[in-house]
């Protein structure tokens, strides 16, 4: 897993899985939308611990590649600011048939989501921002 | 004493308005580093909000720190 902070070119990644023994390449990317639990979203910054979430994707990647009969997976998420309909995570799985490669590809996005350290910050138009799954859990001083 | 670097992100990074530091200290744990810095930055997260990785791993607060150990605050994720 790769972090970047720089568009995402999902031609050249899919490019880059090219395999003859492929026969089916399943792709997942995570858009940054317009709406979060009813608040309008304006735009999205994507901090990461980079060392430590490429390390952590790499565990994932190889968990997907002993689980499931694939050739190849790969992901790239990026971090820094992004506008609505930007891309913020890429994954890419090879196999010989289609149905696995869905599979694996499901089973790396959502291992990302819950594992890798990657926060999102969110802008809203209201002028408010947050941090996603993270707001609802400070507590108020108590001194 | 030793030395504890602390890598901070997201959250408690706006709290602490820095990025890193160094420590010299006499604790032993994560936990115990934590405190000492929650109650300097007055951070709104508690460790049960938490997790805690030590030289790009996730461990276990209790675990005990060794000379210039890495130590970053994981709070809840939100990539993808």
């Amino acid at each position: 897993m790769q972090v970047l902070d720089t568009d995402l070119n999902t031609y050249e990644l899919n490019e880059s899985m090219k395999n003859v023994s492929a026969g089916a390449l399943v792709t997942f990317e995570g858009w940054v939308r317009n709406l979060n639990e009813g608040k309008e979203v304006i735009a999205l910054e994507y901090e990461a611990y980079n060392t430590m979430a490429e390390k952590e994707g790499q565990k994932i990647i190889a968990e997907a590649k002993t689980k499931f009969n694939i050739i190849d997976a790969k992901a790239v998420h990026r971090v820094g600011k992004l506008d609505l309909g930007g891309i913020a995570v890429w994954v890419g799985v090879t196999s010989k048939h289609r149905g696995i490669a869905f599979e694996a590809c499901e089973y790396i996005i959502d291992e990302i989501k819950k594992k890798a350290p990657i926060w999102k910050k969110e802008y809203y138009l209201d002028g408010d921002s947050g941090w996603v799954n993270c707001e609802h859990c400070a507590h108020p001083h108590t001194h | 004493m030793k030395t504890i670097n602390i890598s901070y992100f997201a959250k408690l990074r706006e709290e602490a308005n820095k990025r890193s530091e160094s420590i010299e200290t006499e604790v032993n744990t994560g936990l115990e580093v934590f405190k000492l810095l929650k109650e300097k930055y007055n951070f709104s997260l508690s460790e049960t909000d938490l997790k805690i990785a030590i030289n790009e791993e996730f461990a276990d607060w209790n675990d005990e720190l060794k000379n210039n150990d890495l130590i970053v605050f994981i709070q809840p994720v939100a990539g993808g």
